[in-house]
């Protein structure tokens, strides 16, 4: 699968450019940009203009760097790496750096390690907003970007670990922060009861705006609600994380859906925050939708019934269309409403299916047969009532650009039988209620036109945030935009410049405790990622509220936390202490480690003890030492064991816990 | 001292040698020897020139004496055969090896105070018997088991680490062994990797007696400013003779020196030492040569390093004493005892 350049955020594919060390100041550490789209043919279609474009405007900056330093066609040598700026070190952290929340993951499993489960969880709920609820159905981007998964072994169950935080605290009320006395005057309203918005209710209320949130339904927490069956998700652990924030003193109007927001702009708020996500499930308009209308159901809205408990009951033979999330748990969910037969049937191949791995897994686990290749043709029918459906079967075949094709094979069309269809191919935002004379700007596919930084729309007042900003995301994205938001909601009411965005609080400290002891445990575990123990079938399918996973035992958690590499415990390398023994170089498991003459990036990765092959990762770059060599550390496959420092004499190489909170508006 | 076992896991792109094994399959257990030890460093060298030549660990025995350099064996090469033997008795139990099995690869390992001061009658007797081993002394020049005295190779001008000054006149073992008659004499420094690794392949490769006089600064005791065999002390007063470049056999010769200036020397098994000179009145084929200029760099307070001398028309001692090709392991009833009628031959020739 030809994936150069680019990386699958959730469900949409991203182009993302490496920058050169010496550019970082200018350009910073890589450039990117969403390519919109869930197919990887189109995204490898759209890339390469995107990387060109990207690549040239790294030759500019690079003619213009020349330029300044006097420079024609000299030898370049790579820059001194400046550790000082927060980004390096926090790039290192790869978890960290891929989560949309940056959650200090490390940190928290250490406490875990620890049974520190309080703390632990509030380092989760710092940055993320719900650790039990994100503990069970996050999109996890954190783990792919695992270390582990570089030296060819499966990523910490980091996930599951958040989890673990959550189940096994103490009880968290007098830890969190209080709304004070008296508001500052300023009111905010927030439209959409998700994880967007109530993200910036708990950050705008402990400051002291007065926040008034504006829900649909009758209960607030959106999507996660909604969509996310209790089998996954047990309303319980919703309903704390949630009322954690109502309970900060958040006015809530439920049950009020905003019909037009030039209405709404008339009443008194200072800003306004959009938070509706994408809650519009998209429709299959095919031979025979509407006579059989009565048993076809769309997906997301079949999921909301069931949550606030509509609907109880579903056909004995069920077909689901589609290959995301949403039909995951629409097949899964139909099981334990009394289905006898469940089918998934998608129009790709089952390599291609948008559903996180694990939630294929875990239908495939319930005998959920999935049908690939089949493009549903008309739904079949007789006396007004469904009874089946037909679907041509294709082959996918790529062109040589990489474009993808269904072409329909010579086979004979395939009847299957059902007595409900759930329709969960996808679903849209939607935005009727906005008219479009107000001053917010509309731009491609009829989505708001929202500054990826600020949030901010064209109206100046009005902000938005989580799926209503960029369409579906997973919850994590929508704590990210919500901290973001909060911030420009903050300067915005009080007339600051909402580009000036605040630094992120950084810490280094040692861990040394004696000649050869740290502060933290740097022997590498050689587990193999553990299973988190189910729940057994004979219960869980029987059952919309059982949940499935059970979670890890402590035991479990703990032999889990020690696969984690502890990668915010840096190598730090002092030149001035360095007397180039070598010592770190030999010692070094995984060869990271190299003093060399300096020259151009390229030639220098490749003349590296093992080549660095892997640009995304950043080579540590030192000063110069008195032999002339330069110390080159390649921080793709380190595994902070420490042992470069517990076999240096002179203490150049010291391993220090970096902590990088990202900026949050309190 | 480090708590923790080295990590198994190794860099996904690590390479593998002919026998499919990666350098790190030629490691030993993890050092003890204080954070910063030269003696690690020439370990690491051990490890790589095995892995570059693909050696077989089963081929190969680790001998050694006392000391913090004797105790560097165990961490290379832990597949491979070992003896730690009584303090300055290396070469007796390596002669005794020999004469077993003449076809192993004899690696001895010792130091400055193993092999000049205890051992150094054993250490000269083997050189004059051309016992066939790649003899490495890691010369720091002190005692630093013992806590820092001065050993018999520290330079007199060289002061401990408390300012005590040195009374006695150093041992130049590189020196004594070119008077013995070692067939090859090498110095390095543990701090030079690019140097130290072809000269540790060709002095395996050598058939006879190999020393490898390497330098490895002590950096608990003896890596001071007063001292003269501290890393930076070496690095400013390091004279190398040679650029050395090992060509085993069957492989093309890469080194491209300027014409004059490079000489070729073939081993024993057909492999090549191509050697680039970096003083053009330097010889390492000419014995009184060499320990004039080994004397002279001395005067002038240089380190000379490199190969300092070679002699490959040398016999090793089990060609001069005829030994037996096959250890003794392996000789079966049917060679050693040669039956009546030989022993019948051989009286009657004694009439």
């Amino acid at each position: 699968m030809d994936t150069k350049y680019l990386f699958k955020r959730h469900n949409t594919y991203w182009v993302k450019v490496a920058v050169p060390q010496n550019l970082r100041k200018e350009l910073g550490f890589d450039l990117r940009r969403s390519l919109k789209t869930h197919e990887l043919s189109i995204a490898q279609k759209l890339r390469d203009a995107v990387v060109e474009e990207f690549k040239s405007k790294i030759f500019a900056a690079k003619d213009g760097l020349n330029k300044k330093n006097g420079k024609g066609s000299v030898k370049t040598f790579m820059p001194v790496t400046d550790t000082s700026n927060p980004q390096y070190y926090h790039k290192v952290v790869d978890c960290q750096y891929a989560c949309p929340a940056h959650t200090p993951v490390p940190e928290y499993i250490r406490k875990i390690a620890q049974q520190e489960y309080t703390e632990a969880y509030m380092i989760n709920w710092e940055s993320n907003v719900f650790p039990g609820i994100l503990g069970r159905t996050c999109d996890r981007p954190c783990e792919p970007a695992c270390r582990r998964t570089r030296t060819h072994e499966k990523p910490v169950a980091i996930c599951r670990l958040k989890r673990v935080a959550a189940d096994y605290r103490d009880d968290v009320s007098h830890l969190l922060p209080k709304a004070p006395d008296n508001t500052n005057g300023k009111k905010i309203a927030l439209i959409g009861g998700g994880p967007a918005s109530l993200t910036v209710a708990r950050d705008l209320l402990v400051i002291g705006y007065e926040c008034t949130l504006f829900e649909k339904d009758h209960k607030a927490g959106g999507l996660m609600r909604t969509n996310i069956p209790s089998f996954r998700l047990p309303v319980e652990v919703l309903d704390e994380e949630v009322d954690q924030i109502l309970d900060m003193g958040l006015k809530t109007k439920f049950n009020s859906e905003i019909i037009s927001m030039k209405d709404f702009l008339k009443e008194d708020f200072d800003a306004v925050f959009v938070g509706t996500g994408a809650p519009k499930g998209r429709d299959l308009n095919i031979e025979g939708r509407k006579e059989a209308s009565k048993n076809i159901h769309i997906g997301i809205d079949f999921l909301t019934s069931i949550a606030f408990e509509h609907i109880n009951s579903i056909g004995k033979k069920v077909i689901v269309l589609g290959g995301g999330n949403t039909a995951m748990d629409c097949c899964r969910s139909s099981l334990r409403l009394g289905a006898e037969d469940v089918k998934v049937v998608v129009r790709s191949p089952f390599s291609q299916m948008k559903a996180s791995e694990w939630e294929i897994e875990d239908t495939m686990e319930e005998n959920i047969p999935i049908f690939e290749n089949h493009v549903p043709k008309k739904f079949l029918h007789s006396n007004g009532k469904l009874s089946g459906m037909e679907f041509q079967k294709v082959e996918a075949l790529f062109d040589d650009e990489g474009n993808r094709s269904l072409v329909p094979t010579d086979e004979e069309p395939v009847i299957m039988e059902c007595d409900d269809v759930l329709v969960a191919i996808g679903q849209d935002n939607s935005f009727e209620w906005i008219e479009r004379d107000i001053g917010i700007e509309f731009g491609e596919w009829d989505m708001p036109v929202v500054n990826s930084t600020t949030f901010q729309s064209t109206h100046p007042k009005i902000f938005f945030g989580g799926d209503a900003a960029w369409g579906p995301e997973n919850i994590i994205w929508a704590a990210a935009h919500g901290h973001q938001a909060a911030i420009s909601i903050h300067k915005f009411c009080h007339n600051e410049d909402i580009n000036d965005r605040p630094e992120p609080g950084t810490n280094l400290i040692s861990q040394k405790m004696g000649l050869h002891e740290w502060s933290y445990d740097n022997d590498i575990s050689q587990a193999k990622r553990f299973l988190v123990p189910k729940t057994d079938q004979s219960i869980s399918l029987k059952s919309l509220k059982v949940e499935v996973e059970k979670g890890f035992d402590e035991k479990l958690a703990m032999e889990e936390a020690q696969r984690c590499l502890n990668c915010d415990v840096q190598t730090v390398f002092s030149e001035s202490l360095c007397i180039e023994c070598d010592a770190c170089v030999d010692i070094c498991p995984t060869d990271c480690i190299n003093f060399m003459f300096n020259g151009p990036e390229d030639e220098i990765r490749k003349n590296v003890r093992i080549p660095a092959l892997n640009i995304e990762q950043d080579l540590l770059v030192s000063k110069i030492l008195p032999t002339k060599r330069t110390m080159f550390k390649d921080e793709d496959v380190c595994l902070h064991c420490g042992l470069c420092a517990e076999r240096c004499p002179t203490g150049a190489w010291d391993m220090q816990t970096f902590l990088y909170e990202e900026a949050k508006v309190y | 001292m480090t708590y923790i076992l080295k990590p198994v896991n190794h860099h996904p792109n690590l390479e593998k040698n002919k026998l499919g094994l990666t350098r790190r399959d030629y490691e030993g257990t993890i050092s003890t020897l204080c954070a910063g030890c030269g003696h690690d460093s020439i370990s690491a060298a051990i490890i790589e020139a095995c892995y570059d030549l693909s050696l077989s660990s089963d081929q190969i025995a680790k001998l050694s004496g006392i000391g913090c350099s004797s105790k560097s064996p165990s961490y290379f090469l832990n597949q491979a055969h070992a003896f730690n033997s009584v303090h300055g008795r290396m070469p007796s139990v390596a002669t005794g090896a020999n004469l077993g099995n003449q076809n192993l690869l004899y690696l001895g390992v010792s130091g400055d105070g193993d092999t000049a001061s205890i051992g150094i009658g054993q250490f000269m007797h083997a050189a004059r018997r051309q016992l066939n081993i790649t003899y490495f002394v890691e010369n720091n020049g002190t005692y630093g088991l013992t806590k820092g005295q001065f050993s018999a190779t520290n330079d007199q001008e060289s002061k401990s680490k408390y300012g005590e000054d040195n009374l006695f006149a150093p041992i130049d073992l590189a020196a004594m062994a070119i008077q013995l008659g070692a067939g090859f004499v090498g110095r390095s420094f543990s701090g030079d990797r690019n140097q130290l690794v072809p000269l540790i392949k060709a002095a395996m490769k050598f058939k006879g007696f190999a020393l490898l006089d390497i330098i490895s600064p002590c950096v608990a005791f003896n890596n001071h400013d007063g001292s003269t065999k501290s890393y930076d002390h070496i690095r400013e007063h390091n004279l190398s003779v040679s650029n050395l470049d090992f060509v085993p056999l069957g492989k093309e010769i890469k080194a491209d020196y300027k014409e004059g200036e490079q000489i070729d020397v073939p081993l024993h098994d057909g492999a090549l030492l191509s050697l680039e000179k970096l003083s053009k009145d330097y010889d390492p084929l000419d014995k009184k040569q060499a320990i004039m200029k080994l004397n002279e760099a001395e005067k002038e307070g240089k380190v000379l390093t490199g190969l300092l001398y070679i002699n490959p028309e040398v016999k090793d001692h089990t060609e001069i004493l005829n030994i037996s090709d096959t250890p003794l392991n392996q000789l079966s009833e049917k060679e050693l005892c040669p039956g009546s009628k030989n022993l019948d031959s051989v009286n009657s020739s004694l009439n």
